[in-house]
């Protein structure tokens, strides 16, 4: 990875504060009635909510946070096979940081590291893969995340497979996002008008990935980046589409996202991946929409290796409403525990936890139900 | 116990940016390093005396024994710190320039002239002999730096597998002239909330180090002793409050700040001094500069008539050329303009951002380390 500190001149046209007011105002005249549209990506929440964008939005325009949190969307039994899988002496497992302090059932991997479970932090499954070359124990990768990381994921197999490693196996629950916004939509309750699409799957997926949300179920959407500027701009796009009853799929992030994506790294996830029927936390099972290692690789499927019964599915915690904050149905602050009972401190979802979940980028940046007087937004 | 190792004003060493030493090249330390025998002996006059030339420390006694005078009426300051950085050496410094830098600014932040500082050492078994004197090279070209005499010290060897290399447990002793008040419960409103230089620079300099996450960036840690230029500070302004931003940041050092004063402090983000280099790593790995880690920094809150006064000491110090202020202390209860609905009513001890756009949003206190993101 390159960072070049001239690239991201802060003060870029995509950062401009005063372009970005403008385009607030100009957001306020294109709304012609009350509109609700889904931010799908975490990191489209993270941004909104950190640059003050949320607190700028004109009366009227509701942006919900959608399924794109990786961590949040994983299903609590997964989570559980995952905790029990570190529990077995000889084994490490190595995960993405966020995933770590998610409560599972009974504890979370951080919880069982300290009972002696080992457990990595790791940046990248090609990093597992490093690690399972320079130790003689077993390494098992969880492997999370939308089409953004399943490739790299398949590129960590397929090089297992080159070293003839032994010791590297994958507990895949690596998920599909257009499949998941079909579900989104046939949910009556969502109510959602448009969504702003990740730039990150986009770049995957390109523009022709998410064009079945106009041409079939007349959802309109706008690919954007992250920088406020450009968050705004898509806003504008969607929500003149929302007004006018238009509905397109519009690559807005044309800078880095193209027509057809990057076949490359659908390539690499066709080549190791099947689509398999998924469990999503809050949305429920999904026909099709996760990816499981195909037959030839399992010798690299951690499930294979090392079979663990099925954990018996535990109610969630009393009150949490990750479901329906997934679902856009309900603002974090909507949910009765959201800055009480559960804190960044003391999660009781994962979207408290995740650096991608709705309510931590809430919490985080403030935009939390007053105790006294006002009230939330 | 204590065993005396180090001592003052050593001979200027290395920068810390590689290990290099004296000592034959592949030694490492063992578990008799550890004994207390012999071969301990060996190393700390080695490592250690060869570069620490205090008195005190060259009697190796069970207690370094000091005069008084140098307490001169004031009263005395006295910090401890344990580092575990990972990794030990990062661009801008090395485990040793941090240890004896975040005793000092401990001290300094205080109000006190650092003094006298210790240190005890944890070596993992196989820990390189060169990196070790690397590493107090630096500790010695550091306590130089900021004038302060290493006077005692311990060394320990933990079995291979049990330790991280080497882990530094510091002492510090610091003097505050006699008049010299300082605290949260000193800010009023109206105060002027300053700060010496850009954000985060040891955070993003020290991640983008670590194993698996490796990244090229022109970052370096603003790892350095402040007390110099805290002192210039002192001299030219009244100061209400101070504090190194270190780990969790100028939001958790301000946090903290507002906490105890019981009043609302509002930042704005225009003004926080980053560096695109820094922008841009953050960007990258989803990490917000306000919680990242710096061992170079002071935020300071100063009455808004002495801030002229105030920003000039602290530009005329080579540490200090782009201090600026990046907020204000409200009067309790106020609500800024922008300030979101939720944000309101709630503004006792609370610490405020007013974006770039406009709207005024509350910071919270981080938990756990910052982790960059998955996607
Ligand atoms: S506040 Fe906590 S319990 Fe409620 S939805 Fe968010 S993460 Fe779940």
């Amino acid at each position: 990875m390159e960072l070049d500190a001239g690239g991201t001149p802060w003060l870029s046209r995509f950062k401009d504060p005063g372009l970005a007011r403008r385009l607030i105002a100009r957001l306020g005249r294109e709304l012609s009635r009350p509109v609700r549209v889904m931010e799908v990506c975490g990191t489209h929440t993270w941004s909104i909510s950190r640059s003050g964008i949320r607190g700028a939005l004109p009366e009227g325009l509701e942006l919900r946070s959608g399924p794109g949190c990786p961590v949040c969307v994983t299903d609590q039994t997964d989570l559980d096979r995952m905790i029990a899988l570190a529990g077995r002496p000889g084994l490490v497992v190595a995960s993405f940081g966020d995933m770590v302090r998610v409560p599972g059932s009974a504890m979370s991997l951080e919880e069982a590291r300290a009972l002696g479970a080992d457990v990595r932090v790791v940046y990248s499954p090609l990093d597992a893969v490093a690690l399972a070359g320079s130790t003689g124990s077993q390494v098992v990768f969880l492997g999370v995340g939308f089409e953004t990381t399943a490739p790299v994921a398949a590129l960590a197999v397929e090089e297992a497979a080159r070293r003839s490693l032994k010791n590297f196996s994958l507990f895949s629950r690596h998920k599909l996002l257009p499949p998941a916004l079909r579900a989104l939509i046939s949910d009556s309750r969502t109510r959602v008008e448009g969504f702003i699409l990740p730039g990150h799957v986009s770049t995957v997926l390109g523009r022709r990935g998410f064009d079945f949300l106009a041409s079939e179920l007349g959802v309109p959407a706008v690919i954007t980046g992250f920088d406020p500027v450009d968050i705004l701009l898509g806003l504008k796009e969607l929500v003149g589409m929302v007004c006018r009853g238009e509905a397109r799929v519009v690559n807005a992030y044309g800078r880095v996202v193209r027509e057809d994506g990057n076949p490359r790294a659908r390539a690499a996830m066709d080549r190791v991946f099947q689509p398999a029927d998924e469990l999503w936390r809050g949305l429920g099972p999904i026909p099709q929409s996760g990816l499981r290692l195909k037959p030839e690789f399992s010798p690299f499927d951690a499930e294979a290796r090392f079979p663990l019964p099925d954990p018996a599915p535990r109610p969630l915690p009393r009150g949490c409403s990750c479901g329906e904050v997934l679902k856009g149905i309900l603002a974090p602050a909507d949910c009765p525990l959201f800055g009480r009972a559960c804190t960044p401190e003391r999660p009781v979802g994962p979207c408290m936890v995740s650096s991608e979940g709705a309510c931590a980028a809430y919490y985080h940046y403030g935009w939390v139900p007053a105790r006294e007087g006002g009230e939330g937004r | 116990m204590t065993e005396p190792v180090n001592g003052g004003a050593g001979r200027p060493g290395g920068s810390g940016e590689a290990p290099a030493g004296s000592a034959p090249a592949g030694r490492r330390i063992g578990l008799s390093h550890g004994d207390g025998g012999l071969a301990t002996r060996r190393l700390v006059e080695e490592v250690f005396l060869s570069r620490f030339r205090h008195p005190a420390l060259h009697a190796l006694g069970d207690s370094a024994v000091l005069d008084w005078e140098a307490s001169r009426g004031g009263r005395l300051a006295f910090t401890t710190d344990a580092f575990v950085v990972e990794p030990a050496f990062f661009p801008g410094g090395d485990i040793g320039r941090l240890a004896v830098c975040g005793t000092v600014n401990d001290l300094a932040v205080a109000g006190a002239s650092p003094w006298l500082i210790s240190a005890a050492f944890v070596l993992e078994e196989g820990l390189p002999v060169s990196e070790l004197e690397s590493i107090a090279d630096s500790m010695a070209s550091a306590a130089e730096e900021a004038g302060v005499s290493l006077v005692a010290g311990d060394t320990k060897v933990v079995q291979h597998g049990r330790g991280d290399g080497c882990y530094i447990t510091t002492g510090g002793v610091g003097v505050i002239p006699p008049g010299l008040e300082l605290g949260p419960h000193l800010i009023r409103p109206g105060d002027l909330i300053l700060i010496n230089g850009g954000l985060g620079e040891h955070g993003l300099a020290v991640l983008s180090r670590r194993p698996g996450l490796a990244f090229d960036t022109p970052v370096k840690s603003d790892c350095a002793p402040l007390n110099g230029l805290i002192r210039a500070l002192l001299q030219a302004s009244r100061v209400r409050f101070m504090r190194d931003p270190t780990r969790g940041g100028v939001a958790t050092v301000l946090l903290e700040a507002a906490a105890a004063s019981g009043l609302p402090l509002l930042l704005e983000e225009e003004a926080l001094p980053v560096s695109p280099a820094v922008r841009a790593g953050v960007e990258v790995l989803g990490l917000d500069p306000l919680y990242l880690a710096n061992e170079g920094k002071v935020v300071a809150v100063v009455p808004a008539s002495e801030a002229d006064a105030a920003l000039s000491a602290l530009r005329g110090h080579p540490l200090g050329r782009e201090a600026c202020v990046i907020g204000r202390v409200l009067e309790a209860g106020e609500a800024p303009d922008g300030i979101s609905r939720g944000a309101r009513g709630r503004t006792g001890g609370v610490l405020l951002l007013r974006t770039a756009l406009g709207p005024v949003r509350r910071l919270s206190a981080f938990s756990g380390e910052p982790l960059p993101r998955i996607c």
